[in-house]
């Protein structure tokens, strides 16, 4: 990224190659390389390859049932998160309220808060473990996705286009569906990838709030690995995933279509307005309503039981919470917890800017960028337990040897941020005006500065959105990491799986405290965020 | 009730030890493989692998550094099912030097595995017979816990139901929609409850006993967490199911988690329904540090060890004079003659008893 002023042709070529060339070699060591290890081990038993594992389970109707209940399942969590999602998109994108940038700080706490947690909230609002009870956590979780994704186009998208159409007549669903929705559609279909690469993944909801008669492939290859140790089997189940997934990347890819719509962004100040009408307020407070009760709720929930101790309202389990089993070797005070999420947090949303980053700018600039595109997505959709075996039989020479390195953790973290920034990105990158570009070289700007002076600026903000997800992916993640050995340095999410893993109030009590902290913390780092401007541009 | 429990546990503390150390001081004359009584370890860091459950106190493994120069680094790695499985996929580059957490539901697994050397700890000479499960000695066993039915004491004072004493009273009509249990493809303690269920019908008897709790409206959850906090009447969620599948020392932590703490434990044990877990540690195949993992092993059978145990994971300790700590003494429950099956029993079966008992309960 930092070419000298007159490369050499060699150089520049080498250069120009970083953007590719990085990001995939990252893939190829922290997961290609692993899945195809665990991959292998299943299906080259005795040093011969033995394909029999694959047939077995496409042959067998249980396990067809359950591949067919993975893909449906995910497809209409997807379609209600879109559903659900897209107003309040809109509304966030497009109203300017009091409490908007809080409110858009809190639908992102859902994303970090572990399955566990969320359920036993959910059960105590009565909501029984069934399908229904699937699709809700899944909207529950990935409305965030859904919100901030598209909106953070939407609120870049010239509202003038809409009232010009309908200043020549098109009714307001036409100059909806005629003017913004076009525009809108790469990010409508990143965050219906990303919902549905995650619900297709879905692994604590199933298990807690599916009852125990329902399984996916991904709790179906945890079972067979890290239950039974079928190695042939999850193999076999591993690359149907596989199969799944790049099925669904390349039909979003075509979904995408090939042209690259300019939009002529605005700055988010000049688009928001305040609701004026009836219809509009009405509609505002509907959202706000059903943000309220889809999210606020269980939340609330949370909040409440972590002061309610038994002597009334109090501190008693935050108290509890760096008290209990401070003398065992793997206590960890609060603070420690704390400053490890933040830690892990802050190098996965690192890794995952520079490696999302370049693969952004080489995913714009390649006319086969869509291939690296939808590659780096496919971590999203292959099991927690495939990835996290792979790596421990994978990653076990030097240099490579990171297997009890704390650095494996938020590399694993990056690997599910990564698509991300890459998703985020692209869509803003790609309706940058060629004009702009090509003016600003005219009057003698080089490459480096182009970049600077006209991506960046208006890239800053889908960066900032990006770089909020991967921090708050990397705070609650747990499932990649659940399968990978931590030592040493436990985070929030693991403080809290220890805290329910035994009986009595206290631990309880403290477990919901932690909760909340991660909660607050989820709050704090958003909204952090948002205030970084990297050149909003708000600046034209 | 507490002291019956305090005198017959005493009891067979002083027989099971008298006994094993009488077998073991005419059978073991010179323990294999011991380590030398006297060593240095200047350096050495060991590394234990082990579940996430796994805890103890930080003096504790300080003194042991004080005494022999090793330290010790802990490394918890996943579910006890999925830690076990990476120590298997790991052996020819392994974690670490010892595992802690293998139990007797999953022995059979990690001896076929062949993931662990051989030793016969001195110390084994204070651990009575019933728990050294391992004839050739690659695993030791560390301590033990029994999976039972709790039940909430103040829901069956205030219906006036008396708590169940058998497995078979809990088919009864007085029990139906009452029990949850886990489901044995996916929690440890649901596995060894249906283990006790088949130690007790026998093979062809627990299907038809699964069928009629089925009948009486058993309910299933995928794990420990969701039947206490979620489903039982006496845990943190409050659900409305007085009878969980859960383990004869949650009447104590129930207790010791609790602030005030109660004199009396809100939840009690159904003692005729359990089922003994054992777990066990082993120095893995390709350690660098045999002799001062095999110091480990020895230390982890001290006294010292064995008594910090109970309060740090909530498990009895396997040494036949390690003291329990007042909580336990007064408030979990020992099951007298809990339920078992060997090793390798459950090893050839685990995998056909699951999917039948998901054939018999959930389809």
């Amino acid at each position: 990224m930092t070419p000298p002023a007159r490369p050499a042709a060699g150089a520049a070529a080498l250069v120009r190659g970083i953007p590719v060339v990085v990001p995939v070699a990252f893939l190829a060591v922290f997961f290609g390389y692993p899945v195809a290890t665990i991959v292998g081990r299943g299906l080259w038993p005795g040093g011969q390859l033995d394909l029999s594992p694959l047939g077995d389970v496409v042959g067998d109707p249980a396990l067809r049932d359950i591949a067919w209940f993975t893909v449906w399942q995910a497809a209409l969590s997807t379609v209600l998160a879109l559903a659900v999602g897209l107003p309040g998109a809109f509304v966030l994108a497009r109203y300017r309220f009091t409490g908007r940038s809080i409110i858009r700080a809190l639908i992102v706490v859902p994303f970090v808060l572990p399955t566990i947690v969320v359920a036993s909230a959910f059960l105590a609002l009565g909501v029984e473990p069934s399908l229904g009870a699937i699709l809700l956590a899944h909207v529950f979780f990935n409305y965030a996705v859904v919100v901030r994704v598209v909106g953070g186009l939407w609120a870049h998208l010239d509202p003038h286009q809409e009232e010009a159409a309908r200043v020549l007549g098109a009714s307001r669903v036409r100059a909806f569906t005629g003017v913004t929705l076009p525009a809108l559609r790469p990010a409508i279909l990143a965050a219906a990838s990303i919902t549905f690469l995650f619900t297709f993944t879905s692994f604590g909801v199933i298990l807690v709030l599916g009852g125990p008669t329902r399984s996916t492939l991904e709790t179906e290859i945890y079972r067979q690995t890290a239950q039974l140790l079928d190695l042939r089997t999850a193999a076999a189940l591993s690359i149907l995933q596989l199969v799944a997934v790049v099925v669904l990347l390349v039909v979003a890819g075509r979904f995408q279509g090939r042209r690259a719509v300019a939009l002529g962004l605005r700055a988010v100040a000049v688009t928001a307005r305040s609701a004026r009408s009836l219809s509009e307020r009405a509609f505002l407070g509907a959202n706000l309503a059903l943000m309220l009760a889809l999210l606020g709720v269980p939340m609330a929930v949370l909040v409440a039981r972590s002061f309610a101790t038994a002597n009334g309202p109090s501190f008693g389990f935050y108290r509890a919470l760096g008290e209990l089993r401070s003398g065992s070797v793997l206590f960890v005070p609060p603070v420690d917890a704390i400053v490890n999420s933040l830690l892990f947090a802050t190098v996965a949303t690192a890794i995952a800017l520079v490696i999302g980053g370049l693969a952004a700018f080489a995913v714009v600039r390649h006319h086969r960028g869509r291939v690296l595109e939808a590659t780096l997505a496919l971590p999203l959709g292959i099991s927690a337990v495939t990835v996290g075996f792979g790596f421990l039989i994978a990653l076990d020479e030097p240099p490579l040897d990171l297997r009890t390195s704390w650095i494996i953790v938020p590399i694993a973290h990056a690997l599910i941020a990564i698509p991300f920034v890459v998703w985020l990105v692209t869509p803003v990158l790609r309706s940058i005006d060629p004009r702009l570009r090509e003016v600003a070289a005219v009057l003698g700007a080089s490459p480096r500065r182009v970049w600077r002076e006209v991506d960046l600026p208006i890239v800053g903000r889908a960066f900032a959105i990006a770089a909020g997800f991967a921090f708050a992916i990397s705070l609650g993640e747990f499932g990649a990491t659940l399968f990978i050995a931590r030592p040493d340095r436990p985070t929030l999410p693991v403080v809290i799986y220890r805290l329910l893993g035994q009986p009595g109030a206290l631990n309880f009590g403290a477990a919901m405290a932690a909760s909340t902290i991660l909660m607050a913390l989820t709050v704090v780092a958003i909204l952090t965020a948002e205030r970084v401007r990297v050149g909003d541009i708000g600046t034209f | 009730m507490a002291r019956r429990v305090l005198s017959i546990l005493g009891c067979a503390v002083a027989t099971c030890s008298l006994a094993s150390s009488a077998l073991m001081s005419t059978l073991a004359g010179t323990p294999a493989g011991a380590a030398p009584a006297v060593s240095t370890h200047d350096d050495v860091t060991l590394t234990l692998v082990t579940h996430d459950s796994f805890s103890i106190s930080k003096s504790v493994l300080r003194s042991f550094t004080r005494e022999t120069g090793i330290t010790v680094r802990v490394l918890p790695s996943g579910d006890a099912g999925a830690a076990l499985n990476q120590v298997i996929l790991t052996k020819d580059a392994p974690l670490g030097d010892l595992f802690f957490g293998v139990d007797n539901t999953f022995l059979s697994r990690a001896l076929d595995e062949k993931v662990f050397e051989r030793y016969r700890s001195p110390e084994l000479a204070r651990v009575p017979a019933v728990f050294r499960l391992d004839a050739t000695h690659h695993v030791t066993p560390i301590d033990h816990g029994d999976v039972c039915i709790n039940d909430d004491n103040a829901w069956f004072d205030e219906h006036k139901v008396a708590v169940p004493r058998t497995l078979d009273d809990l088919t009864k009509p007085a029990y139906k929609g009452r029990l949850v249990v886990e489901n044995p493809a996916t929690s440890s303690p649901g596995l060894a409850f249906l283990l006790a269920t088949v130690a007790r019908y026998g093979q062809d008897g627990w299907r038809a006993y699964w069928e009629r709790l089925r009948a009486n409206d058993v309910k299933v959850v995928s794990g420990w967490e969701q039947a206490y906090n979620g489903e039982f009447s006496a845990g943190e969620g409050a659900g409305d199911r007085p009878l969980v599948v859960s383990y004869a020392s949650s009447p104590a932590a129930a207790v010791y988690y609790s602030d005030p703490r109660p004199k009396d434990s809100p939840i009690g044990t159904v003692l005729d329904t359990c089922f003994r877990q054992i777990e066990f540690v082993g120095v893995l195949r390709g350690t660098e540090h045999p002799r001062a993992a095999r110091r480990l092993v020895d230390f982890m059978l001290s006294r010292r060890f064995q008594e910090d145990v109970p309060l740090q994971m909530f498990v009895f300790p396997v040494r036949a004079d390690a003291r329990l700590p007042g909580v336990f003494t007064r408030f979990a429950d020992v099951p007298t003659d809990p339920a078992t099956l060997p090793p390798s029993v459950i090893g050839t079966h685990r995998e056909q008893w699951i999917d039948e008992w998901t054939e018999t309960v959930l389809r």
